[in-house]
C-alpha cells in the first residue's frame, strides 16, 4: 500500500512537471516571437511575416537604432530619472506616512488610518484629477507630469510598511530611544527607517516597476515627445513608425531610404523597452514574491 | 486623564503629525480634492469659462450618457469581462498553484514561477507590441503561418470583433496567471502537512487528497479574493483595453469599458460633463459594491475584511 502511495506520487510528480512545461513554454512563446521578430531580416518579413524559424537573421534594426540612439537614449533617460526620482520620493513619504500610524500611543493614529484607507474606497475619478493636475497645477508637459499624479502614495504600500513596523519592530525599540533622549526624527531616521529595510525593498520595487512601465500619465499630459519616456514612445512608434523617419537626420535617410527596417524596428524597440527588467528580474524575484504574498493578505 | 499627562500627549503627537505630513498633504491633493471635482459631472463644462464659471446643468450629462448605447456597452462589457476574469482567472491560478505545490522541488518550481511572472513584468504598451506581432494582418504570425498552414483567408483582426472577447481573456490569463497562482501557492503551503501524511497512510491518491482536502482548504481564500474582485468589477484594466485592441474604433462594441469610455470623452471628444458623469456613475456603483463586498467578506471571516 505504501509503495503504491509512493508510485501515485510520484506519477503526479512527472505529470505536473510536464503540464507545467507545456504552460511554461506557452507563456515564453509570444516573448520569443518579439524577440526573433527584432532579429528577422526586413525582406522575410515583408514575404513570411513574423514567424518562429525566419530564413535569414540580421541585425538591421538594431544598427537602425543605434543610429538613432540619440532619441531613444533620451527615452531612456526620461524613464530612468522618473523612476528613480519618483520611487525615492515615494518611499520616503510612504514610510513617512507609515510609522506614526504604527505607534500604539499615538493620538491620531486610527484617524490616520481611516483617511489613508478611504482613498482605496472612493475616488473622484479620472476627469477630475486630470482637470485639477493640468488647470489648477499647470502640470502638463513637465517632467512632474510623470511623477507626481497618482503614484506617489497608494494606500496599498502605506499598510505594507505599517503593518511590517507593527509587526516586526518591538515597542521596546523606540521606548528606550525614548529614554535615552532621542527625539522623534532621530528615533525615525536613525532607528526606524534601518530596520524597515525589507519593506522598504518590497515597496520599492513595486513602484519602481509601476514607474518603469507607467504610460498613463504620459499619455493624458504629455504632447511634448522631448518628455517622452520608453513607454511613450513605443507608443507613439507604434502609431506612426513614420515618427521615426521625421525625427531623423534628413541626410543620413536619403543614402539608406530603401532599406529601412520599419517591421523588424517595432520589435528590436520593444525588446529595448523589455530588457532591463528581465535583467533585474532574477535579482529581486524573492522580494517581489514576498510582497505579493503580503499584499494579498491584506489588500 | 490629568491636564499634564494630555498636554504630554500632544506634544508627544506634534512632531509625528509632522512626519506624516507630506504623505497626508499629497493624499489630500492627489485622492481629495478630485473627490470633490464630482460636482463637474453636473456642469456643462465650458473651458473658456473654467470650472467654476461653468453652468449647472442638474442631471444632463447623466441623461445624455443613458440615452446613448455607448452606456449600456461599456457597463455590459465591464461587468462580462470582469466575471469571466474572475471565474476563469480564478480557476487556472488554482489549477497552477496546486500543480506547483505538487512538484516540490525548490529549483523547478523557482525556474517555472520566474518565466510565469515574466508577463506581469511587461506594461500593457510592450503587451501591446507583443499582441500585434501575432494578429497584425501583413506581417502577424497567426494570418502569415497559422491561418496559411490551415488554408483558410487571413483576417484583419483589428477590424473584427468577434474573436476580441476569446483574445482579451488569453491576453489577460497570460500577464496575471503567474502572480494570482503565488498568492494560491502561499495559502496550499499554509496548510498542515499532517493531513496530507494522514490521508496518505489511509491510502488516499493524489487526486483524492487534492479535491478532499486541497480544494476545501483553499474555499476561504477563494471566497475572499472573489469577493473582493466583484468590488471591483466595475473597474477595468485600462491598458488591457485601451493597448491591446491599439484603440481601434471598430471594436468598441466589444471592447469599450467604463475607463476607455472616460479617456475617449476625456481626451478625444473633450466632452468634459459627460465622461464626468460616467466617471462619477464608475465611483458611486463601485464604491457601493466595494462595501457590500466588505460586509460579505466580513461575514465569512471578519479576520480577512478590509475593515
Amino acid at each position: 500500500m505504501k509503495r503504491q502511495s509512493r508510485d501515485d506520487a510520484k506519477t503526479f510528480r512527472l505529470v505536473s512537471t510536464i503540464i507545467l512545461s507545456v504552460l511554461v513554454f506557452f507563456i515564453l512563446l509570444p516573448i520569443l516571437l518579439v524577440v526573433i521578430a527584432s532579429v528577422t531580416d526586413e525582406n522575410v518579413l515583408i514575404s513570411s511575416g513574423y514567424t518562429f524559424f525566419p530564413s535569414k537573421l540580421s541585425l538591421d534594426s538594431y544598427y537602425y537604432m543605434v543610429k538613432q540612439s540619440a532619441m531613444i537614449l533620451r527615452a531612456y533617460g526620461v524613464t530612468i530619472t522618473v523612476t528613480c526620482v519618483g520611487t525615492i520620493i515615494s518611499v520616503l513619504i510612504t514610510t513617512m506616512l507609515a510609522y506614526p500610524m504604527s505607534r500604539p500611543n499615538f493620538r491620531y493614529r486610527n484617524a490616520l488610518a481611516f483617511f489613508v484607507f478611504f482613498t482605496m474606497l472612493f475616488n473622484g475619478g479620472i476627469v477630475a484629477s486630470y482637470i485639477m493636475w493640468s488647470r489648477i497645477f499647470q502640470i502638463k508637459d513637465t517632467i512632474w507630469a510623470l511623477i507626481v499624479p497618482n503614484y506617489l502614495v497608494t494606500a496599498f504600500n502605506v499598510f505594507l510598511v505599517r503593518n511590517y513596523f507593527v509587526t516586526s519592530v518591538p515597542i521596546s525599540v523606540i521606548e528606550s530611544a525614548q529614554i535615552d533622549g532621542a527625539s522623534e526624527l532621530t528615533i525615525f531616521f536613525k532607528i526606524m527607517v534601518p530596520l524597515a529595510v525589507p519593506s522598504v525593498a518590497t515597496i520599492s520595487l513595486f513602484t519602481g516597476l509601476i514607474y518603469w512601465n507607467d504610460w498613463i500619465n504620459g499619455l493624458y499630459y504629455l504632447t511634448d515627445a522631448k518628455l517622452f519616456g520608453i513607454q511613450n514612445l513605443l507608443i507613439r512608434i507604434m502609431s506612426n513608425i513614420q515618427f521615426l523617419k521625421m525625427s531623423s537626420n534628413l541626410a543620413l535617410l536619403g543614402t539608406m531610404n530603401i532599406d529601412l527596417p520599419g517591421t523588424s524596428v517595432r520589435m528590436a524597440m520593444a525588446v529595448i523597452g523589455i530588457l532591463p527588467i528581465v535583467v533585474i528580474y532574477p535579482f529581486v524575484q524573492k522580494h517581489f514574491i514576498k510582497g505579493v504574498v503580503l499584499g494579498a493578505v491584506k489588500g | 486623564m490629568t491636564k499634564k499627562k494630555k498636554k504630554q500627549q500632544l506634544t508627544k503627537s506634534a512632531p509625528l503629525l509632522l512626519i506624516a505630513l507630506p504623505g497626508i498633504v499629497y493624499l489630500f491633493i492627489n485622492n481629495y480634492i478630485p473627490m470633490f471635482g464630482v460636482f463637474l459631472a453636473f456642469k456643462d463644462f465650458n473651458y473658456i469659462k473654467g470650472i467654476f464659471g461653468s453652468e449647472w446643468c442638474g442631471f444632463d450629462n447623466f441623461k445624455f450618457l443613458f440615452k446613448t448605447h455607448d452606456a449600456i456597452t461599456m457597463t455590459r462589457n465591464t461587468i462580462l469581462y470582469n466575471l469571466a476574469f474572475i471565474v476563469i482567472g480564478t480557476i487556472a491560478a488554482i489549477f497552477v498553484a496546486v500543480l506547483m505545490y505538487e512538484l516540490g522541488q525548490r529549483f523547478r518550481v523557482k525556474i517555472f514561477q520566474s518565466i510565469m511572472l515574466l508577463p506581469n513584468l511587461l506594461s500593457w504598451v510592450v503587451i501591446g507590441f507583443v499582441v500585434y506581432a501575432f494578429l497584425n494582418a501583413d506581417t502577424g504570425f497567426i494570418n502569415n503561418t497559422v491561418l496559411k498552414a490551415l488554408h483558410i483567408d487571413p483576417v484583419s483582426w483589428y477590424s473584427t470583433t468577434k474573436p476580441w472577447p476569446f483574445i482579451l481573456i488569453v491576453t489577460y490569463l497570460w500577464k496575471y496567471v503567474g502572480v494570482s497562482s503565488i498568492i494560491y501557492m502561499a495559502s496550499i503551503s499554509g496548510i498542515d502537512k499532517g493531513i496530507f501524511e494522514a490521508a496518505q497512510l489511509d491510502g488516499a491518491t493524489k487526486m483524492q487528497q487534492i479535491f478532499k482536502i486541497t480544494l476545501p482548504m483553499l474555499k476561504p481564500t477563494i471566497i475572499i479574493l472573489t469577493l473582493m474582485s466583484i468590488g471591483r468589477i466595475f473597474y477595468s484594466d485600462f491598458g488591457l483595453f485601451y493597448q491591446v485592441p491599439q484603440n481601434s474604433g471598430r471594436l468598441f462594441e466589444v471592447t469599450q469599458t467604463i475607463d476607455t469610455y472616460v479617456y475617449h470623452g476625456l481626451m478625444e471628444l473633450k466632452d468634459i460633463g459627460m465622461s464626468a458623469a460616467a466617471a462619477l456613475y464608475q465611483s458611486v456603483i463601485g464604491f457601493a459594491l466595494v462595501m457590500s463586498a466588505n460586509a460579505l467578506v466580513r461575514k465569512v471571516d471578519r479576520e480577512n475584511a478590509l475593515f
